[in-house]
């Protein structure tokens, strides 16, 4: 069923008619959903889609390369702050401000990777944490990035700002279609870069780094590049973000989120695209708007209520959505090493068999 | 001046190291990273706290209640969290901890809230005793290098002489001839989470003592106290000690200088070391066989 009998088979986007048709369905309806949901629920797709482009990016470099990174929150913060300062200052497109902002954390991502040569492990894990700290400080420091009091994001414009080329796209439903368009197209660049030369040497560097070098892997740019491509895609998800949101500060991009980013390529499937799309969905889906108003879920709400009162506080109960997601975090490693990804593949199998 | 701030600085690098040995002792046993120390750390300081306001009682029977809470709760998280574990990366292991760091900080919300309150320790940081002429200490200070000195020797002895230390040595040179050589592997990774939980717990009183008790009061000096144990090299607990103290002299340093750059002069310090030196100042640099 999975055989391939040639190269091209092997790397093309679309294995069969049938996913070609149904992929062809999910974009149409993907495309036409603003018409069916209210608003709020288009602004917690912007949401979802820039998460899914931060997980993609971030999968690669976790789960294709295998190198650890606490540090992403870093180079979404630049992607934004580095989005929303380059329009306001440079009077520049949107389209030029975001690939500028993506290719300065882009370049970030390289100097990271640099060091990231020789570190594995939990010494990996402290640089790229250290770097994440670092630039949350630095913006919170210097008055250009506007200091503790954060930024508000200048008008959506796709053609020059303050000029006659001046083509504001506003509201949710519009900025929905900006991301969505950039996200498709991210998920697919990514999917076909995972099958070329590329992606196997990150797949080889991840499975054992000295045999990949024997084979003729040149470790140290393709791990620069793996941190590189990773941080171009936070930096994208960053720019987007800013225009989601409208206003953010450095206290945003703290070290909680770089581990929600973790939490959702992890609880999604590690080393997968689809995996990385469907954790971030879910993560981005109990944080935004699920385990907000906890007191309001059937069923558990009124149970929580009550064993608030009775052992907690009322006013801490906001905290059992961290508790929730710390929860699934440890049973997804316990029970499902290989995340939602491994649950799809498990019943795509038992049905492609049935009834045997 | 200077020796007032390289005392200071080495005070809270003892603190750092303290802290940092926390790490150490579980990361030299089982290859874990364990990100939850901070919060296992701030929990026993909220019991503390708790035992002290709500039950009235003295401090001298609240810090063992607590100390036994810390060893408890270390046991737990190993047990719970970690053992049911099959076949785990490291990756695995060490999402496995951040979502016991999530966990604990969520408990810990719910249960106190998000407001900061004052940690009624037992020796303050503002009454200070003249030891030498010109020379003033506060008790704080006093506290943590006895507390450290003893702390350190008892586990040098612990890990050289006992019978206990010698078998978690072998577990952490190699877990399946531990466990041929009769050692059971997982009571030892049991006792290695109660240990550091204590010596995890003692040090999160220290710090609350200096700054504020809040759920989120523990994530800077942990952050500093990893980093700290990853400069010193995390498999040599003198290494991690010694490491602390670097840490604490440059921040305290560097802080008076330039008051605005303390939080991060650390990390950037610790990124360059750890460039040219890749497993850190004291440890042997591991060599990969293939």
């Amino acid at each position: 069923m999975d055989m391939k009998r040639d190269y091209y088979e092997d790397v093309k986007l679309f294995k069969s008619g049938t996913i070609l048709f149904w992929s062809a369905v999910l974009l149409i309806f993907l495309f036409t959903l603003p018409i069916y949901l209210p608003s709020y629920n288009i602004y917690l797709l912007n949401i979802i889609m820039v998460n899914v482009i931060l997980a993609v990016g971030l999968n690669i470099l976790v789960g294709y390369t295998g190198q650890i990174s606490l540090g992403h929150a870093g180079f979404f913060a630049i992607g934004a702050y580095g989005t929303s300062l380059i329009m306001m200052h440079l009077h520049l497109p949107f389209v030029a401000a975001i690939i500028l902002a993506a290719l300065i954390a882009a370049f970030f991502g390289f100097i990271i990777g640099l060091p990231a040569l020789r570190l594995e492990g939990p010494y990996l894990a402290i640089a790229t944490l250290g770097f994440g700290l670092t630039i949350m400080h630095i913006i919170g420091r210097w008055d250009v990035f506007g200091g503790r009091m954060g930024i508000t994001a200048p008008p959506l414009d796709m053609g020059i700002p303050g000029s006659a080329f001046s083509y504001v796209v506003q509201g949710d439903v519009k900025i929905y279609y900006v991301i969505l368009i950039i996200t498709v197209l991210l998920v697919i660049a990514a999917r076909n870069m995972m099958k070329t030369r590329v992606g196997r040497a990150f797949m080889s560097i991840r499975d054992d780094d000295i045999a990949a070098e024997v084979m003729g892997v040149n470790l140290t740019i393709y791990k620069t590049m793996s941190f590189a491509v990773s941080a171009f895609y936070a930096g994208v998800a960053g720019g987007l973000y800013g225009f989601v949101v409208g206003f953010f500060d450095p206290f945003t991009f703290n070290l909680i989120l770089s581990i929600i980013f973790l939490v959702m390529i992890t609880v999604g499937g590690l080393g997968s695209i689809m995996g990385a799309i469907m954790g971030a969905m879910l993560i981005t889906y109990l944080q935004y708007d699920l385990l907000k108003n906890v007191e309001n879920l059937p069923y558990l709400g009124g149970l929580l209520t009550m064993v608030s009162k009775k052992w907690f506080t009322m006013i801490g109960l906001a905290n059992f959505s961290s508790i929730a997601l710390g929860l699934i975090m440890i049973a997804i490693v316990i029970f499902e090493p290989l995340g939602m990804f491994g649950i799809w593949i498990r019943m795509k199998k038992y049905w492609k068999t049935w009834p045997f | 001046m200077f020796e007032m701030l390289l005392i200071e600085g080495i005070a809270i690098g003892a603190c750092y190291g303290l802290f940092g040995v926390a790490v150490a002792i579980i990361y030299k046993t089982s290859d874990v990273i364990n990100f939850a120390q901070g919060e296992m750390g701030m929990v026993a300081t909220f019991v503390a706290y708790h035992i002290l306001t709500v039950y009235n009682v003295p401090f001298w029977i609240a810090f063992p209640a607590t100390l036994v809470f810390a060893i408890l709760l270390g046991m737990a998280i190993e047990f719970c969290f970690l053992r049911p574990a099959k076949d785990p990366t490291v990756l695995g292991l060490l999402i496995i901890t951040l979502g016991a760091e999530m966990l604990l900080m969520g408990l810990a919300g719910w249960k106190w809230g998000a407001e900061q309150k004052d940690f009624p320790f037992l020796l303050s940081v503002t009454k200070t005793h003249e030891i030498m002429p010109g020379l003033l200490i506060n008790e704080w200070t006093i506290g943590v290098f006895t507390l450290t000195i003893i702390i350190m020797i008892s586990l040098f002895l612990f890990f050289r002489y006992s019978k206990l230390g010698i078998a978690m040595r072998a577990t952490q040179q190699n877990v399946n001839a531990a466990k041929i050589m009769g050692i059971k592997v997982e009571r030892v990774f049991s006792i290695t989470w109660a240990m550091s939980s204590l010596i995890g717990a003692i040090a999160a009183m220290f710090f609350a003592a200096r700054s504020v008790l809040d759920p989120n009061f523990m994530m800077e000096p942990f952050m500093r106290a990893f980093a700290a144990a990853v400069l010193g090299g995390l498999t040599s607990i003198p290494g991690v000690v010694i490491g602390g103290l670097i840490m604490g002299i440059t921040e305290n340093f560097f802080g008076y200088a330039w008051p605005e750059w303390k939080p991060i002069v650390a990390f950037v310090v610790i990124i360059l070391i750890i460039t040219v030196r890749p497993s850190g100042l004291f440890s042997k640099h591991y060599v990969k066989k293939v």
